[in-house]
């Protein structure tokens, strides 16, 4: 009779995977490499059983990162799962469709033209940053060593709310980081009047954030651009401006407030390169991020390095090499799918769930915002110019589109036969983001100052503590260094947090907030034990 | 009574065919439309059609079972491929939301290190250290930053200058380190290869070693002829003289074949130079593209300040890579091989490619081929080969890998090494999927290319090649390369015509 235990050699015979000896009896091997193997039917049902203890995406609202995709997308994403991008004589027609993106992204961000842009797919921003920063070293080095000039001691600019991959940069490829502290005053983002301060020959460029992702401001490129302009003429020191529009590449182009009525695209002539995160709001699942320099002179021939296949050649200039190619199948579909109008519905609900969030937490008097997008637009900013171009540009762009709409709103409100008018539905009432302070749809928000008065025991961590009991991720952070020690929670509405999911997101903020109030200083005394692992100020995540 | 109904008029019945939204995906009006190219479209495009046009886009793309030019995986199991599309969606390095995704990589990292012989850890700061990557190109890249780190902290503590830093390095290196000395502003220090040594010379490297070398870079299977570098020699010999100079194993393809395949043989941490080793899990790894890693011995070989620790909600994290954001299906993929399959397994897939690679060694010797790579097991399954010195023949290599093409196979031609006397050669990787029966049929399509060859003469072959180079491969048809980077001169490809290696 066979053994129904099976042979030596780890072929297992069983019935199902929970018939086996690892169901019970034996541990997955963890740290060494088993000598026998197991069958894969086993080994798929523990790997994915043990994969349910992660978290629920859809509840982790403190990442940008893109965790939705219909099922035309994801089909394409399994199809393509096996294709490397990197071998280009296997797979022509998935290097076509990434060129494809790369010229409608220098499209999407005004390139100019004459200009002849060149760009590439990455595997996100942070290699998209590192490229976009090592070009600007490189040039600069060029044009010292064109001077005669020494080019010890290169230095770049960015403020202190900059993502980890900026710094990396500086560190790794040896460019002192000049990080500037941030205030109030700057909307807690680069302050162009430190910029001033802090520029000098040495300088390789100015990183400018698009989305800063502690607060979901932009930064002032037109302005920081106008600066440099000022010191060129000055000195005659010219320095670039790379964007790191990693969230905000995706959103400023679509919304109707775009940065709020100043420019940041390569129509500021000082802009060389710009980077986006296709994972965040190019919707796509982690694993792209896109970078487009403005003109082919701004990327040094010498960081680009030329591949011979089989009689043909491929230029290269990233930092990986043989990486999956699906994620960028998927941007293409998406791009396609999607079109300018797509990806305008999509961002503009998203702000306006955000302004929703952040007026519901307002209304309750015991948080405070930080971010801006749910306020009006000041009369005097250049936002309102912004609203009678963006009003000018919706009445151009929507002919087409009228009759749908118009459609569309019938069709709402015969499916709503005598239901009460939702409180917000901002396409409803033809309300956009044009009205408001544009931004990232994020919002950032902390007790109020009567609040902490009245409650001092209570520790704004802990809300955070409480509603992952929940469910939810809602991180609690320090605002990056430079005024005081603000903490924020932070709640970043992505294009899967619906209108539903909000209402439950915010009753329940409501209720541990509530809960907190009912407890005494001693009642919460445990849950400062918590507080301790994480005292360090920390970086956001993007 | 007469039911008396309306013909409707031109308008109306054309009025409907301007719906986008239409069942058959053929018969809409996208169907006799270009794609988008670049610019946005101002309107969206049902996803059904969508879809269906990209899909039948990715069909002009090879058949990777066909393309002997790569070493990157491209056949898994079902379940594997299930468990990778549903883990798409995780962001990797988003531990906070994923926490069993990042201690499932710490297990591969620990098994992967133990299959490298690193010292097991002993407390705190001592024992190996590694991490996941995107592939072997950003695990070089952080083991050259790593080294060339100490090497400065060093110096500066010595109070000496620091600003010429070199590695040495063989002529035969994949591209990535290139790459690596470039925009980390290393000098390369190059142990040319000779028309019969294809690999680094422990005497030579040794001798170039000054008081500025960061490190060596061995590399375990070159991507030419998949020769292994004599790891053990260059350590001898940097302990006979006393020197205490770091070596990098750079083992993308053999770091998966020599552990199963040649256990005996010494190169990894079993070796004290060996401070750090990287390996493609898309290669012999048995995953689909995305995943690398790299070890080091111990902490002390990655200095504390390349390390950026982030705290994210509460959970500190340490981090050094290049990227951030990225996929975790791969580790997940890596994790699932390794404990599927087992060393067992491995063991067994690897020999069998082993074989599969001598045994067409073998049938191309008896066709009259040279053979350049090693067999039974001395290097990676692969095998070199070129034509013998003949004055009369009319092809080269690269006329025989273009009539190759017309059949449908990829197998590349290349320019060997600087100082091999312009050799050139082709090469078959021998990966998982590719069996005895797939190596037959390769065999008698190059018996078939050879004598169609062999009777052209020297125009005609000419005249076919172009037209296979224009017509026939991805390459030559390519429009997307920008001229201002054509013909570039500054790496060994530009100066010395060799080629870079695809892998």
């Amino acid at each position: 009779m066979p053994s129904q235990s099976g042979s030596s050699t780890g072929q297992t015979s069983h019935l199902t995977p929970f018939s086996t000896p690892y169901a019970s009896q034996r541990d997955i091997p963890k740290y060494r490499i088993s000598e026998n193997g197991a069958p894969g039917d086993t080994v798929y049902e523990m790997i994915k059983d043990e994969l349910d203890l992660d978290g629920r995406p859809n509840l982790n609202v403190a990442s940008f990162v893109d965790t939705y995709l219909d099922d035309h997308a994801q089909k394409l994403m399994a199809e393509n799962m096996s294709k490397n991008l990197a071998d280009n004589d296997e797979y022509p027609a998935m290097l076509s469709i990434a060129n494809r993106c790369v010229s409608i992204l220098a499209h999407l961000w005004g390139v100019q033209k004459g200009d002849k842009a060149v760009g590439a797919p990455t595997v996100g921003s942070s290699e998209a940053v590192h490229l976009g920063g090592l070009a600007m070293k490189r040039r600069w080095q060029e044009r010292r060593r064109a001077q005669g000039k020494d080019t010890l001691r290169p230095n770049i600019i960015m403020g202190a709310n900059a993502q980890v991959a900026l710094l990396k940069f500086a560190r790794y490829f040896e460019v002192e980081a000049r990080v500037l502290p941030v205030s109030e005053k700057s909307n807690f983002c680069l302050d162009p009047d430190l910029v001033r301060e802090n520029i000098d020959e040495n300088t390789i460029g100015v990183f400018a954030i698009l989305g800063s992702t502690y607060t979901g401001h932009y930064e002032p490129v037109e302005t920081i651009s106008k600066l440099l302009d000022e010191y060129e003429e000055k000195t005659g020191v010219w320095i670039p401006i790379h964007v790191d529009a990693a969230s905000g590449g995706f959103v400023a182009p679509f919304t109707y407030a775009g940065t709020g009525g100043w420019k940041w695209n390569f129509e500021l002539p000082r802009v060389v390169s710009i980077n986006t995160s296709g994972h965040k709001y190019g919707l796509v699942t982690p694993g792209v991020g896109w970078i487009v320099w403005r003109d082919q002179s701004y990327l040094p021939k010498d960081l680009v390095f030329e591949l011979h296949y089989l009689g043909g050649t491929e230029e290269s200039y990233t930092l990986n090499f043989s990486r999956p190619g699906a994620q960028i199948i998927v941007q293409y579909y998406n791009l396609i799918h999607l079109g300018f109008q797509g990806y305008r519905e999509i961002v503009e609900n998203c702000l306006a769930n955000a302004r929703i969030l952040s007026k519901s937490l307002e209304a309750t008097g015991w948080y405070t915002c930080v971010s801006g997008i749910h306020r009006p637009a000041p009369a005097n900013h250049p936002s309102s110019t912004a609203v009678a171009t963006a009003a000018s540009d919706v009445a151009h762009r929507a002919k087409d589109a009228l009759t749908s709409a118009a459609a569309a709103t019938t069709a709402t409100t015969t499916n709503n036969p005598g239901g009460s008018p939702a409180p917000a539905a901002p396409h409803q009432t033809a309300e956009t983001s044009a009205a408001y302070v544009a931004g990232l749809p994020v919002v950032s928000f902390r007790f109020t100052d009567e609040f902490r008065r009245e409650y001092p025991h209570i520790q704004q961590e802990t809300v955070s503590l409480l509603l992952r009991a929940r469910q939810w991720i809602v991180p609690n952070y320090a605002l990056p260094p430079g005024e005081g020690q603000t903490e924020i929670l932070r709640v970043v509405v992505r294009v899967s947090m619906s209108f539903d999911l909000l209402d439950r997101l915010v009753a329940d903020l409501v209720q541990v907030t509530e809960t907190l109030m009912q407890r005494d200083e001693v009642d919460l005394s445990v849950l400062q034990e918590q507080r301790r692992r994480r005292r360090s100020v920390g970086d956001s995540v993007g | 009574m007469v039911h008396l109904s309306t013909i409707p008029d031109k308008d109306g019945v054309n009025g409907t065919n301007k719906d986008s939204f239409t069942t058959s995906v053929y018969g809409s009006r996208f169907a006799a439309q270009d794609l988008p190219r670049h610019e946005m479209p101002e309107g969206e495009m049902p996803k059904e059609v969508a879809y269906r046009m990209i899909k039948d886009e990715m069909s002009l793309d090879g058949n990777p079972m066909l393309n002997l030019a790569s070493f990157v995986t491209t056949y898994m199991e079902e379940e594997a491929e299930r468990l990778m599309a549903e883990s798409l969606p995780k962001n990797f390095i988003d531990y906070e939301e994923y926490p069993q995704t990042t201690d499932i990589q710490n297990r591969c990292v620990s098994m992967i290190g133990r299959l490298f012989n690193a010292p097991a850890s002993a407390g705190e700061n001592v024992g190996a250290v590694g991490t996941s990557c995107v592939g072997s190109s950003e695990a070089v890249m952080l083991a050259v930053l790593a080294m060339k780190k100490r090497w400065k902290n060093k110096r500066m503590a010595e109070g000496k200058p620091c600003d010429r830093p070199n590695i040495i390095m063989s002529s035969a290196v994949q591209v990535v380190w290139e790459k690596a000395t470039r925009y980390f502003e290393i000098e390369e220090k190059l142990v040319y290869c000779t028309p019969d040594r294809y690999v680094i010379d422990p005497e030579k490297t040794v001798s170039l070693i000054d008081e500025n070398t960061i490190g060596i870079c061995c590399i375990l299977g070159t991507t030419y002829t998949g020769e292994y570098e004599d790891v053990k020699a260059v350590s001898n010999l940097l302990t006979e003289r006393g020197l205490d100079t770091s070596i990098h194993v750079d083992a993308a393809s053999g770091g998966f074949v020599a552990p199963f395949v040649v256990p005996e043989l010494e190169w990894d941490f079993r070796l004290p130079h060996v401070v750090s080793i990287n390996v493609s899990g898309h290669k012999y790894g048995l995953v689909y593209p995305g995943v690398g890693w790299v070890v080091w011995r111990s902490a002390e070989y990655l200095p504390q300040e390349l390390v950026f620790n982030i705290n994210y909600l509460g959970a500190d994290q340490s981090s050094f890579t290049l990227n951030f954001s990225k996929g975790a299906s791969q580790v997940i993929g890596q994790y699932y091989q390794l404990i599927r399959l087992g060393k067992h397994w491995y063991r067994a897939i690897m020999s069998n490619l082993t074989r599969t690679a001598d045994y067409l060694s073998d049938s191309l010797e008896a066709l009259g081929f040279t053979i350049m790579s090693k067999k039974s097991g001395e290097g990676l399954p692969l095998v070199a080969f070129r034509l013998p010195h003949r004055d009369e023949r009319q092809y080269d290599e690269f006329a025989l890998a273009h009539a190759l093409r017309t059949r449908g196979w990829i197998v590349p031609a290349y320019n060997m090494a600087p100082n091999t006397n312009k050799m050139r050669m082709l090469r078959v990787v021998v990966r998982e999927d590719f069996t005895k029966n797939r190596c037959d049929a390769l065999i008698a399509d190059i018996r078939l290319s050879q004598q169609a060859l062999e009777q052209m003469d020297h125009d005609s072959i000419r005249k076919q090649q172009d037209f296979i180079h224009k017509h026939q491969t991805a390459g030559g048809k390519a429009t997307h390369n920008h001229p201002k980077y054509r013909k570039e001169q500054h790496s060994l490809q530009g100066k010395t015509g060799k080629t870079h290696a695809v892998c």
